[in-house]
């Protein structure tokens, strides 16, 4: 904090410390607030609200974090980044983890060195149209201008489906989603491709979303989750396990509305282990014992989170579908935590 | 004979006639149009043009700015208030104004400070740019910085106490040994004001309180116009010493000391202000020591500074090469030394030629902080690209708020630009 | 003291600031390497022959995406010099034009041109840029719209369609027998040249004006259309075709809305600065000039070409090319338009894709640095050859 405030003074706008290599709980703790990176504006996903507050699904995964490691889950600092700019941006430290609907792919966990913490949401790439043009497949789209939001795995999606398919196709790369729409709504390209979740995202802001359909084909995986840095397997587990006591604690019926009830003590034992009021596994990753009741009261469990930003009663209107519990078909599975 | 021939005739007259005057078509307005608007087919042709142009524009924008609609909480709202009807949706501005002028981060109870910044800002630039203002002010010139950023940022009034303290202890210094020797001045200085950064940065760390009198605002809240403005004043007011320090650099005989003020001019002119924008986004973060992080806002400053100091060098070596050789002898004559030469004689000429050249570079650069928005800071045209477009409600209203962000631009870039013709002017006169 | 005595003085300057400057390269380099060992990177630019796997849709030279990094780079690169070429010859019309005609005596006119030159001047040219594309993805129709047997836009003359993706105009189709006649083209463009060298010498040798206007044409167009028809009519014309496709016409030559909003933006942002140079230039012959020009009893016409013209050039090609050069480096902001160049592919797509930020930046700045220093030296070989020749 000393050096902060030196600095600061050295050079008019200040630096705040961090560290690129090791012991990032102990720089978070210190500093007071995590550094969240998140996208620049995805409305359900991560996006400033009107008066300045961000809303969204990854950011309430980084306000759990927060809540879990400070106890405060207004104590985070979201750090806007673009596709270009959140890598370096996680690798040199400038934020202790990125909660960007980024894709866990085999070069980004290996060969640029990330750490994967889990998977908050199970997406894969499709395709919207306007309805009036007829097209029910994916298939028939041969020779149509595509709009991708670029940054993303996108591009190389399209490719490979377009290229396998052995269709043509004109790629038309846009910056931001906000110009994505704009050339799609004027016809300057006649489908809008990126993760399924982002074009209900989009849709839902259309002045008549009925007027255009998201077509079946689903022509990728995309698991998106929450990275840090390799190299750091302390913050690593904490992030890993703060997302997993968000998705046990929906498969075990602990909601923010009765977290006070049973953190007083339950007959199940696993639930007491998450709450802690049995065994030390806060104490293992170097918290307290209450760091995941923190986490899961700040915005609910997983299934809370999920309704409350992307769900079916909101206008993005996302259904479960993989996202749902493992007992209930979906791919959520939490390992015990024990 | 000639008497008789007087009297021969029946009428003389005797007074001069009131002068007529000239014939309608060669006076006033039908004049002034035959000579300016229909002076031959050629320009009647062009003319006639040029009123095709105006009015085809007027009659497409004039309704849509009149028929606007100001009060209106969505861009649904505005459609079904206008009914079909020609109109721009200015209620988009209403609404986020203040996005639009801070960003949407900075804390809203908290505006009044850069408003004030803003205005101490015109107050403090006044005596640079007006030579008649009394000089007492420019004591406040230099104590604007300090003020300013403790407005905007916040937090412990001591660290800008001590960077204050800091430069003050370095101008004594100077002030003091820099008779004798430019060069033992100039390094004392800079060894007292780091001597006194150190200490003072450790005090204030012992000393600064919790929760400070000015909360304190990270530089990542800053945004929309504010932004643009704090990154032209900054880097532009930075990049001025730079620049001269790089021009006398390239005008040297010592070969080191050309050559890299060669090379650092040449590079940076050579590549566009977006690869830079990039290095500081992408690849700035890795010349940093592991165990400190500059944030965003400070690498976007060094490297504009940086590009617009190497474009300010080049201004100023023009303003130097234009001085007649006989001022460099002049100087050298009386037995003055480098500094002195340089600090009496050549830069106070130099620079008084270079200053509409420095203000077309800072008129540029200006402009060129909406780059800005590629690197996912959230300045005017960021604000407009990102939060505002994208939201549910304003989702489609393109023409206003680029409207509304070229007349921002155009009102500043346009004052600054006559400011620079006054002053040529100004400056041409005194020459005579 | 080493600074006192002139003789060494300069020497330790040098020495101290050698110093500095290995200190401070030592300093940022360490701190390199030590941030990308902590961080489990290196530097390697193998990444360029792997395989890119996007595509693009705007290319001079064939590529896929199978195509390796390399290869997308190139493409970068020639679509920046395309957009910078265009744009530098539209910008030059314009800035001309502008500054022409704000010289003119015609009052409205010439306060039109400096409303032009002040409106275009002041506001960024990245706001200008999204403005145009703006406009034209909102005013233009849909490419959908000229599809279909009955479509709801006509083609101009049946050729052309602008669309909001694009503007579609007929492509030349080279058939056999095509080479002899671009050949014979070439070669009439040299006869021109050549004739008009020769009615040159000839009214200075014995003073005898040929016409130089309608032979120039006729030299120009006439052997190209007869071997044209002599050889069969070997070029034919590629239409956009409005059946071939639900989505898109087919055929034809398509120049991107993309392409076209970054060419525009820049020509008429850097003409209003080009107008402004023309005017300067112009005015900053003296009167006397012309005065004297016509005592001698030269025509206007000939006034402004041996007289006023070769002078203003002088004054003018400097900070044109230098207008050029802003061009070059303003075309990087395609990246707002999504038009691929050089920042587009090398320092968008391929860097997030591969996240080898620094090693694309610097190949980035490598290109940009190539281009200015040889724009650079086009400009210092033209001012060493108009040099006054002072005595």
């Amino acid at each position: 904090m000393k050096k902060t405030v030196f600095f600061g003074a050295l050079t008019v706008a200040g630096i705040a410390a961090g560290a690129a290599s090791a012991a990032t709980l102990d720089d978070v703790k210190a500093r007071g607030t995590l550094n969240c990176g998140v996208t620049t504006g995805l409305v359900g996903f991560a996006a400033p609200d009107a008066n300045g507050e961000w809303q969204g699904f990854d950011v309430a995964v980084c306000r759990a974090v927060a809540a879990a490691v400070l106890g405060d889950g207004s104590a985070v600092e979201f750090v806007p980044t673009t596709g270009k700019t959140r890598f370096t941006a996680l690798a040199s430290g400038e934020i202790d983890m990125l909660a960007r609907n980024t894709t866990w792919t085999f070069s980004r966990d290996v060969d640029l060195k990330f750490e994967f913490t889990g998977v908050n949401y199970y997406d894969g790439q499709g395709f919207m149209i306007p309805k009036e043009l007829g097209v029910s497949s994916a298939k028939d789209l041969d020779g149509a201008t595509v709009c991708i939001q670029t940054g993303t795995t996108t591009e190389l999606n399209l490719a490979d489906f377009f290229r396998s398919n052995n269709i043509g196709y004109e790629p038309v790369p846009i910056e931001t989603n906000a110009e994505a729409q704009q050339q799609y709504l004027a016809g300057a390209c006649d489908v809008y491709t990126t993760d399924a979740s982002g074009l209900a995202a989009t849709r839902a802001t259309f002045e008549a979303p009925g007027d255009h359909v998201i077509l079946p084909e689903i022509i990728s995986k995309e698991p998106l989750g929450p990275l840090v840095r390799h190299g750091d397997p302390e913050w690593g587990d904490i992030v890993r396990w703060t997302l997993n006591a968000l998705i046990a604690a929906e498969e075990l019926g602990i909601s923010s509305t009765n977290i006070e009830e049973l953190a007083a003590g339950t007959n199940n034992p696993e639930i007491n282990r998450i709450l802690g009021t049995e065994g030390t596994l806060g104490e293992m990753m170097g918290l307290d014992a209450d760091w995941a009741k923190r986490a899961i009261a700040v915005g609910g469990n997983y299934g809370e989170i999920f309704a409350k930003n992307i769900g079916e009663s909101t206008p993005i209107g996302l259904a479960r579908g993989l996202n749902a519990q493992w007992t209930e078909g979906g791919l959520l599975y939490s390992p015990p935590f024990r | 004979m000639s008497d008789a021939h007087a009297h021969s005739i029946a009428f003389v007259r005797m007074e001069t006639l009131p002068e007529s005057p000239p014939p309608a078509r060669q006076t006033g307005m039908p004049k002034w149009l035959r000579d300016n608007l229909f002076s031959g087919w050629a320009n009647t042709l062009l003319t006639l043009v040029g009123i095709w142009a105006i009015y085809t524009i007027l009659s497409g924008v004039l309704p849509w700015i009149l028929n606007g609609v100001w009060n209106a909480s969505s861009l649904t709202e505005c459609r079904e208030i206008l009914a079909g009807q020609t109109g721009a949706c200015f209620a988009v501005l209403k609404d986020r104004w203040h996005q639009l002028l801070f960003g949407f981060q900075y804390p809203s109870e908290l505006y009044w400070r850069p408003i004030l910044a803003f205005f101490m800002m015109l107050v403090a630039i006044a005596p640079v740019l007006f030579f008649d203002l009394p000089r007492k002010l420019l004591i406040f010139t230099a104590l604007f910085p300090f003020i300013a950023y403790y407005l905007i940022w916040g937090g412990p009034l001591a660290t800008p106490l001590v960077a204050l303290a800091g430069c003050a202890a370095a101008y004594v210094v100077f002030d003091r040994y820099g008779k004798e020797s430019f060069a033992a001045g100039f390094l004392g200085g800079v060894a007292v004001a780091l001597v006194v950064w150190i200490i003072g940065g450790i005090v204030v760390g012992m000393v600064a309180s919790e929760t400070p009198w000015m909360t304190a605002v990270p530089s990542r809240d800053l945004g929309g116009f504010m932004l643009n403005m704090m990154l032209g004043v900054t880097c532009v007011s930075l990049s001025i010493p730079l620049g001269i320090v790089l021009a006398l650099g390239r005008q040297s005989d010592m070969p080191l000391i050309k050559g890299i003020c060669v090379v650092f001019i040449e590079f940076i002119r050579g590549v566009p202000l977006i690869t830079l924008l990039f290095v500081a986004s992408v690849m700035l973060a890795y010349f940093f020591p592991p165990d400190s992080t500059v944030d965003l806002f400070l690498r976007v400053v060094i490297m504009i500074t940086m590009f617009s100091s190497a474009y300010i060098a080049e201004v100023i070596r023009g303003g130097l090469a234009a001085l007649p050789k006989g001022q460099y002898e002049a100087a050298d004559s009386l037995g003055l030394d480098y500094p002195q030469a340089m600090r009496l004689i050549i830069l106070p000429q130099a620079l008084k030629i270079s200053i509409p050249g420095i203000v077309n570079v800072a008129v540029g650069l200006f402009k060129d902080t909406t780059l800005v928005s590629v690197i996912s800071m959230f300045d005017l045209i960021g604000m407009i690209r990102g939060p505002i477009l994208a939201s549910t409600e304003w989702n489609g209203v393109y023409w206003e708020l680029l409207g509304f962000a070229a007349c921002l631009f155009f009102v500043v870039c346009y004052g600054i630009s006559q400011y620079s013709q006054w002053l040529e002017r100004r400056l041409a006169t005194d020459h005579r | 003291m080493l600074l006192s005595d002139t003789r060494y003085r300069s020497l330790t300057f040098q020495g101290i600031a050698l110093l500095l400057l290995i200190v401070a390269i030592a300093y940022l380099s360490s701190n390199l390497i030590r941030n990308l060992e902590a961080a489990g990177l290196n530097i390697s630019y193998e990444f360029l022959g792997n395989p890119s796997g996007y595509d693009i849709n705007q290319t001079l030279i064939p590529y896929d995406s199978q195509s390796p990094h390399m290869r997308a780079a190139w493409v970068g690169i020639l679509n920046t010099l395309l957009v910078s070429f265009l744009a530098c010859a539209t910008a030059t019309i314009f800035g001309v034009v502008a500054g022409v005609l704000r010289l003119s005596n015609n009052w409205l006119i010439s306060k039109l041109m400096a409303v032009y030159v002040e409106i275009f001047r002041n506001i960024p040219v990245l706001i200008w840029i999204i403005i145009i594309f703006t406009i034209m993805t909102a005013v233009l129709p849909g490419a959908r719209s000229y599809l279909g047997e009955d479509p709801e836009a006509k083609m101009l003359l049946g050729m052309f369609a602008f669309t909001n993706r694009g503007i579609y105009v007929p492509a030349p189709i080279w058939g056999p027998g095509s080479m002899v006649v671009v050949v014979v083209f070439l070669a009439s463009v040299v006869g021109v040249f050549a004739y008009r060298r020769y009615a040159t010498k000839l009214l200075y040798a014995t003073g005898k004006l040929l016409p130089t206007g309608w032979p120039s044409l006729l030299i120009l167009i006439v052997p190209t259309v007869l071997m044209f028809f002599i050889m069969g009519r070997p070029i034919t014309l590629d239409m956009p075709d409005p059946l071939a496709n639900r989505f898109n016409l087919r055929g034809g030559l398509q120049i991107g809305a993309p392409l076209i909003a970054l060419w525009f933006a820049l020509a008429i942002y850097t003409g209003a600065f080009i107008a402004e140079n023309v005017r300067a230039g112009i005015q900053a012959i003296s009167r006397g000039q012309s005065e004297a020009a016509a005592s001698l009893g030269l025509r206007p016409g000939r006034i402004m070409n041996l007289v006023i013209l070769p002078q203003a050039l002088r004054i003018i090609i400097p900070p044109l090319i230098s207008n050029y050069l802003n061009i070059t480096k303003n075309s990087s902001l395609a990246i707002a338009v999504g038009y691929a160049d050089i920042t587009a592919t090398l320092g968008g797509i391929t860097l997030n894709q591969t996240g080898r930020a620094i090693e694309c930046v610097l190949l980035m700045m490598l290109f940009y640095l190539t281009i200015s220093l040889a724009i650079s030296a086009v400009m210092n070989v033209y001012n060493n050859s108009v040099k006054l020749k002072e005595r």
